[in-house]
């Protein structure tokens, strides 16, 4: 008798341990897998971060040499500023930093501290303050992306000066300028606003984080109605025959076909054949909803068949039409469902590169597209595109434009699990 | 001698290849209620589900014979289902309120029908229905409250509140006290004795007690086939059929 009640415990003992060793399994290959997306986070995080903010030197820009009187500014028009001859003007605002310098080649080296737009950005400031213009105004200029880079200490300066992209001599101005205080950061607003550039330091995301979005609202116009309608009628009305079963196979297969046949499609079909514009978000659209409409009628779909038969039954009983049953009991109960994959659809087709590469969304794109019918990149294209290049102002941006991509993932499935909480029936 | 309501003649229902129905033929009276006794799997959901045509939704269901409501024959081409079910309502066994507020259950029906034109009639068609199956006074303060959040009984109430909004002439009940404790039971067997002065009543039940304290009729389904159908005394204290006399006395079933 107690040899038997020793053999349960000792058993008994043995399972527990198991247990107990599942359980260690269980957490080591948690951490893991936490750890690797932690290690990611960090990488991207920590190269990415500098690029949004960015160095600017100060500069003591005196109008009064472009004018007689500054107050005459304010009687301008954006094109009369526009048509001033502002180059030299520029370049001698900024000599005035260094007034010693008289070697053409040093001046040279000097201007080359600023990036290419110096002009530009003393026109932009021109036209914006045009009614208060003092004699000198102090105006912050962009720096060029290898002083940006130098400032940020990304930079190594101890190589040898022919195998540097910033000169000695462009060392000595920049360590000057840093002494007299003239050298600082400030948030890099641009990076959000503009589109790509040939110059790292004027690059943007804002170009294609449009691009994305016009992409992902024609996704969202095209598939989540389509897929919608779809979904309820193969789990509500169609009936169970070959032919249904055929879609049904055929949807899930949709779903694993790899994207960048998607984009093949998407070349041959609606480029060479129906015409429409290339690279432009619109076809981007077109081509990522046939990727995200197997996701959003499959997720429909199960939400669907997870309502109750016995809701639509009531709702026949007291005399309803099959589609005010469906209409008005299960479609509301399943839309939490429905929109939760719509979401997850939606974020899939922001992450996805392959098909757009084929449809010329790669494209060399400066200006922010004002609709989806204009050129444009997309988020994870330009990630694509940026790591690509040389110049070291690239690699922020790259890890950045990652970051804001992530950002935008993290917050969909936010959106996700809050509509998911907020309206799901509670039975 | 009460005038019919109901008459099945020869009725044969089939799921597939299957037969689940063989011949049932009987009549059941207006404003009495009618109860439907057997064995699990005998059939008795597949009868009463043809006689509001749910059995339609079932595709593999096939329904042979005739069925007639007042003379009329509901399997006729030209009859409307929707229109047949607002007359001929329906409580499952398992309570199915709507997941939407107490006061959307019982209003659902009277809506799609447009019977109330306004807001005051439907409130009027809710607060009635709601009194006729014994549930107001519970619910009276919180009609907003979603109809899925009340317990068992009070939710078959409100779903037998929910089948009178439309006002029909006939009500099905099948097993509608299969889920609801010996005191819900009571109440909604209550709540039938007072629903019979206007409505035809068919009830489904397991619970031979049941039977014979509300129902006038009875019928003793097995293995598909009606085997008898008689007065409700007669049934429980001088069957004809062996079948019936077993069953009743527990040695089967
Ligand atoms: N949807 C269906 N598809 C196929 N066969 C069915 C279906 N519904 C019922 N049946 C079959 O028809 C027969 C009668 O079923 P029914 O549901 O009418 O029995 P019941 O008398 O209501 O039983 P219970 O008392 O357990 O509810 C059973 O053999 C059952 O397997
Ligand atoms: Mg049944």
């Amino acid at each position: 008798m107690t040899d038997r009640i020793e053999q349960r415990i000792n058993s008994l003992n043995k399972r527990l341990n198991s247990e107990k060793r599942f359980r260690i399994y269980c957490i080591g290959a948690m951490s893991f897998a936490l750890a690797w997306v932690l290690i990611l986070f960090l990488n991207i995080f920590s190269s990415g971060y500098s690029a949004f903010y960015r160095t600017v030197i100060q500069v003591d820009v005196p109008f009064l040499n472009l004018i007689e009187d500054t107050t005459q500014f304010t009687e301008m028009s954006s094109e009369d500023i526009n048509n001033l001859s502002m180059y030299s003007f520029s370049k001698k605002a900024i000599y005035g930093l260094f007034p010693d310098i008289e070697e053409k080649k040093d001046k040279k080296m000097l201007i080359r501290l600023f990036s290419i737009e110096f002009e530009q950005e003393i026109r932009e400031f021109l036209k914006s303050n045009k009614s208060n213009i003092n004699e000198t105004e102090t105006i912050y200029l962009t720096a060029s992306d290898d002083v940006d880079q130098v400032n940020k200490g990304n930079y190594p300066r101890d190589l040898d000066e022919d195998k540097r992209r910033i000169k000695d001599i462009q060392l000595l101005f920049f360590d000057d300028l840093v002494d007299r205080g003239l050298v600082s950061y400030e948030f890099n607003l641009p990076f959000l606003m503009r589109g790509d550039s040939r110059e790292p330091e004027l690059a943007g995301v804002g170009g294609s984080i449009v691009g994305s979005l016009f992409t992902i609202l024609v996704v969202l116009i095209l598939s989540f109605p389509i897929g919608i309608f779809a979904a309820i009628y193969l789990e509500e009305f169609a009936p169970k025959n070959r032919v249904t079963d055929f879609i049904e196979i055929n949807i899930n297969n949709l779903a694993a076909v790899p994207s960048i046949v998607f984009g093949l499609l998407g070349l041959g079909i609606i480029l060479n054949t129906f015409g429409l514009p290339r690279s432009t978000p619109l076809v981007g659209g077109i081509v990522l909803s046939l990727m995200t409409l197997p996701t959003i009628i499959i997720a429909t779909r199960a939400s669907l068949r997870a309502v109750p038969p016995s809701i639509r039954e009531g709702a026949l009983a007291v005399g309803a039409t099959k589609m005010q049953a469906v209409m008005h009991h299960v479609v509301p109960v399943a839309m939490p469902g429905a929109l939760t994959g719509t979401i997850i659809g939606l974020a899939q087709a922001l992450g996805e590169t392959a098909p757009l590469l084929l449809i010329g969304m790669v494209a060399f794109v400066v200006d922010v597209p004002q609709t989806p019918l204009d050129a444009s990149a997309s988020l994870p294209v330009q990630v694509y595109l940026w790591s690509e290049s040389a110049e070291r102002g690239y690699v922020e941006k790259t890890s950045a434009t990652i970051m804001m991509l992530l950002g935008f993932l993290i917050l969909m499935n936010l959106a996700a699990v809050l509509i998911r909480r907020k309206f799901e029936t509670k039975w | 001698m009460k005038s019919i309501k109901i008459k099945a003649d020869n009725l044969n229902v089939y799921y597939g290849e299957k037969q689940a129905l063989f011949d049932v033929s009987m009549y059941m009276e207006e404003k009495q209620v009618t109860a439907l006794i057997g064995p699990s799997g005998c059939g008795k959901s597949t009868f009463i589900r043809c006689l509001n045509r749910m059995n339609d939704v079932i595709d593999i269901c096939k329904v042979q014979g005739k069925i007639e409501i007042d003379g009329n024959d509901i399997y006729a081409p030209d009859m409307q289902v929707e229109q047949l079910r607002e007359r001929v309502g329906m409580v499952f066994q398992k309570p199915n309120p709507f997941p939407k507020s107490i006061f959307e259950n019982v209003a659902y029906g009277p809506r799609i029908h447009g019977i109330a034109e306004h807001k005051s009639d439907l409130e009027e068609i809710v607060v009635n229905s709601l009194k006729k199956a014994a549930l107001f006074d519970e619910v009276k303060d919180r009609l907003n409250d979603a109809g899925t959040g009340l317990s068992g009984g009070q939710q078959q109430r409100l779903c037998i509140a929910r089948a009178i909004s439309v006002n029909p002439d006939i009500i099905l009940m099948d097993e509608p006290c299969s889920a609801l404790d010996p005191i819900a039971t009571a109440r909604i067997e209550e709540l039938m004795g007072e629903l019979k002065t206007e409505y035809t009543i068919i009830i489904v039940t397991h619970s031979m007690q049941q039977a014979a304290r509300v129902s006038s009729r009875t019928g003793f389904f097995h293995l598909g086939k009606l085997v008898e159908v008689d007065k409700t005394e007669t049934i429980f204290s001088n069957p004809s059929d062996q079948r019936t006399q077993d069953y009743i006395t527990g040695r089967f079933g």
